[in-house]
């Protein structure tokens, strides 16, 4: 297939799975705030917000202090924001216009009235009641797209280029959503417990659809080093790193292979790093370093796919 | 544009009594509340912007399109006037295939004195094609003819478009959305059908691949997502199944054209372009175009690649070129035209420059390279001020200008704001040429909306209606 067609594909999924993410840190985010103490200052809860987002100089040089309200405007609806969801889905569907020969009709069409029944948030004041409903519509359409695809387009190498969108933008967003929440959520030395704790961790779970798996699997209390083996080792979890790995080197496998070994090799690297990784040695180099490490060696996967297939040159 | 059109010839009623094609369908429609048709002209809309049949206004912003208007009610044409039609158009189609070889070789033509010398001063002559043979002597694979009514046998070719003709898309859509808003009526008529027409196109492409090549690969050559009709080539593409391809894909080696894939490069032996000569390849023309391919031309001529249509093709659609169909049917077929010209008078020529300005308010001046509605004056229904600005703009360069009687173009039951009314239409069928000349038995048909307009370019706030050919 064109490697410009390839390109748009894997873009395309990875802006859906971006506005999904966005919106599941917005959905929590706001939550959170229902709970008495859970933060000292709207600036407390919302900073992190924009951090997981990689967007707090973008707000910066717009806002002046941390306030719900204009994040939420900055992180959904902000034209001005590069990563806000209208920003994400508007590219999406640029990207799925570029290549709508390529891809199933019903996905083409589900994007593009994605893309018309947005205009119905354009002007809301999200805060006032709307964020909830506005954060289940990107999710149930993001799942709506992952359904589309796999149900009706061939599952060829254009298909295999959509897949792997998915799941690099996938993990880039739980690896730094849990590397935000731990830093924030675990002070050193300091002990866990208590209704927030509970809350807080309840939260993050929920972000990443995880909170019934935690219990299905510990049918435990709630403890922060099960939360991150649940988000980074187990490979039963969708949303875990070691699932999305799991998945881009089985696709990497299926790629033609002339052009594929340096992504393959970088893929099996970090996949081999959740496979036979063991929690406790990750704590004890500490987990906001290895995430840090995972999140760059994501990236540079990212790039490898795009070297390899996405920007091929005339040789 | 409000003009006075004397009694036009309306496709469905004369003297207030349905033609015989028309009599079950008037009939139908005479059942059918307004209201009903106007709900169902909303779900057509709501379909078309949902599928994304729209086209693109240069300037406006991303991720905003618009609908070309859609009419529920069809044009209807017996089996008897399709056979005239088609008949028509795939004479004229093959005559200027043989005209554009010509051109380009023996010049026969101009030796016997039928058209002027002056033409090889033409702007889009292309003397890179001199001497270049194309697979089958084929330039014009797509044709698109532009024919109007006027009366019951009064049909008149108002233009022929032979080099990147657009709108098969919305003849096929169009057809698709009237079949799911009206089954009943596709139960009840026997439709000539044209959903066949993207799988003709593939084997005419295939045709014409360089002689030798086994399997040939065919890719359609788009400007990219921003071109106002970027629709039509991804859905065209799509349906023929090959690769949507924009310049940047493609790239020349040895004397070969091939695309960049995820596998590495692949050789293309067809390419059927929508995009102009002058964007094609900035080594050979535009050297600014970035929508182009370096080398293209070159290869090309050397027979590496086939280009669908050929270069050079403006030459024989322009103006003041198809005065001359006629008597190049004559001259290459040995035959009579069946379809007429509309009566043109060439202001080059002095004492027709002189008649057009004493009737300067009578007539419909054109630009002889214009297209799309643009820069051109319908005399009936222009100011005095802008009467007086044409004028002189014909006189300062005459030759670029042809005039046409003012044609009281038929008219078909279009719903409007107020219900059903009359409005002009024109018909564009497609002609398609390879191995042999074909068509689909169906065609493009354009409706002013406005009241009295006889402008259809969808640039210009035109719309569209399906077409039936009955059996």
């Amino acid at each position: 297939m064109l490697s410009r067609t390839a390109d748009h594909l894997y873009w395309m999924a990875r802006y859906i799975e971006r506005a999904e993410n966005m919106a599941r840190v917005l959905d929590v985010t706001d939550n959170m705030s229902l709970v008495p103490n859970a933060a000292a200052s709207e600036a407390a809860l919302w900073g992190p917000a924009l951090e997981i987002a990689g967007a707090v100089t973008a707000y910066e040089d717009l806002h002046d202090t941390i306030t719900a309200n204009e994040v939420i405007h900055f992180l959904a609806l902000d034209p001005r924001n590069p990563s806000s969801i209208y920003s994400a889905l508007l590219s999406a569907r640029e990207n799925a216009r570029a290549v709508r020969a390529a891809i199933s009709s019903e996905t083409w069409e589900n994007i593009n009235s994605l893309w018309l029944e947005f205009a119905q948030f354009q002007d809301m004041r999200l805060l006032e009641g709307h964020l909830h409903e506005f954060c289940d519509w990107v999710k149930s359409r993001s799942h709506l797209f992952r359904g589309v695809s796999f149900g009706t387009m061939l599952h060829d190498d254009a298909f295999r280029f959509l897949r792997l969108g998915t799941f690099i933008e996938r993990a880039d967003n739980t690896a730094r959503l849990l590397d935000v929440k731990y830093h924030l959520l675990l002070p050193n030395d300091e002990e866990i417990g208590g209704a927030v704790d509970y809350y807080e961790w309840s939260a993050v779970l929920r972000s990443v659809s995880a909170f019934q798996a935690y219990q299905k699997v510990f049918s435990d209390s709630i403890e922060p080093w099960r939360v991150a083996e649940l988000l980074v080792l187990r490979q039963d979890m969708p949303r875990s790193l070691h699932a999305c790995l799991s998945e881009i080197t089985a696709i990497l496998d299926q790629l033609p292979g002339r052009r594929n070994s340096e992504c393959l090799r970088v893929a099996g690297e970090l996949h081999a790093r959740l496979r036979y990784g063991r929690m406790e040695e990750i704590f004890q180099g500490g987990l906001h370093e290895f995430l840090e490490d995972f999140v760059v060696g994501n990236n540079n996967l990212g790039l490898e796919i795009q070297r390899s297939f996405l920007n091929a040159q005339a040789a | 544009m409000n003009m006075q059109v004397k009694l036009p010839f309306d496709e469905m009623l004369v003297d207030g009594v349905a033609r015989d094609i028309y009599a079950a369908y008037a009939d139908w429609l005479s059942n059918t509340p307004p209201e009903q048709l106007e709900s169902k002209r909303q779900e057509a809309e709501l379909l078309f912007r949902r599928v994304g049949i729209t086209f693109n206004v240069y300037g406006e912003t991303a991720g905003k399109e618009r609908l070309i208007p859609f009419d529920v009610v069809p044009r209807l044409l017996a089996a008897r006037e399709w056979k005239l039609l088609s008949d028509g158009a795939m004479q004229r189609v093959r005559a200027l295939n043989m005209f554009l070889h010509d051109i380009y070789h023996s010049q026969d033509i101009l030796r016997a004195g039928l058209v002027p010398n002056s033409i090889l001063a033409h702007p889009q002559y292309r003397p890179e094609m001199i001497g270049v043979n194309v697979p089958g002597g084929v330039y014009a694979h797509i044709a698109g003819i532009d024919i109007v009514r006027t009366g019951e046998d009064q049909f008149y070719v108002l233009e022929d478009n032979l080099r990147t003709p657009s709108g098969v898309s919305y003849m096929l859509e169009d057809r698709r959305m009237m079949m799911r808003l009206f089954p009943e009526l596709f139960r009840k008529y026997s439709v000539a059908p044209v959903e066949h027409y993207p799988h003709m196109l593939l084997n005419n492409l295939r045709a014409v691949a360089q002689p030798g090549i086994q399997e040939p690969t065919v890719v359609l050559m788009t400007p990219g997502a921003y071109n106002s009709a970027y629709f039509e080539h991804a859905f065209i593409a799509q349906q023929m199944g090959v690769e949507l391809v924009e310049g940047q894909d493609l790239f020349v080696r040895g004397n070969a054209v091939y695309m960049r894939t995820t596998e590495g490069p692949k050789r293309v032996d067809v390419i059927y372009r929508r995009i102009d000569d002058e964007f094609i390849d900035p080594l050979n023309f535009n050297p600014d175009s970035m929508l182009g391919v370096p080398g293209l031309m070159t290869v090309y001529r050397n027979g590496g690649v086939t280009l669908a249509n050929a270069v050079g093709t403006g030459v024989a659609d322009d103006k003041s070129t198809y005065i001359h169909v006629p008597a190049m049917i004559r001259f290459y077929l040995g035959e009579e035209p069946i379809l007429n010209n509309v009566p043109t008078y060439q202001l080059s020529k002095p004492d027709e420059l002189q008649y057009v300005l004493d009737h300067l308010a009578e007539l419909v001046v054109k630009e002889v390279q214009g297209s799309g509605g643009y820069g051109m004056l319908v005399g009936p229904a222009a100011s005095r001020k802008e009467l007086d600005e044409f004028r002189l703009r014909i006189l300062s360069c005459p030759s670029n200008y042809i005039a046409q009687p003012t044609l009281a173009l038929s008219t078909c039951p279009t719903l409007v704001a107020q219900g059903l009314a009359p409005r002009h239409v024109d018909l564009r069928p497609f002609v398609l040429s390879g191995k042999s000349v074909s068509m689909v038995p169906g065609a493009l048909c354009r409706v002013a909306m406005k009241e009295g307009s006889l402008v259809v370019n969808s640039s210009q706030g035109g719309g569209t209606k399906d077409t039936w050919v009955l059996n």
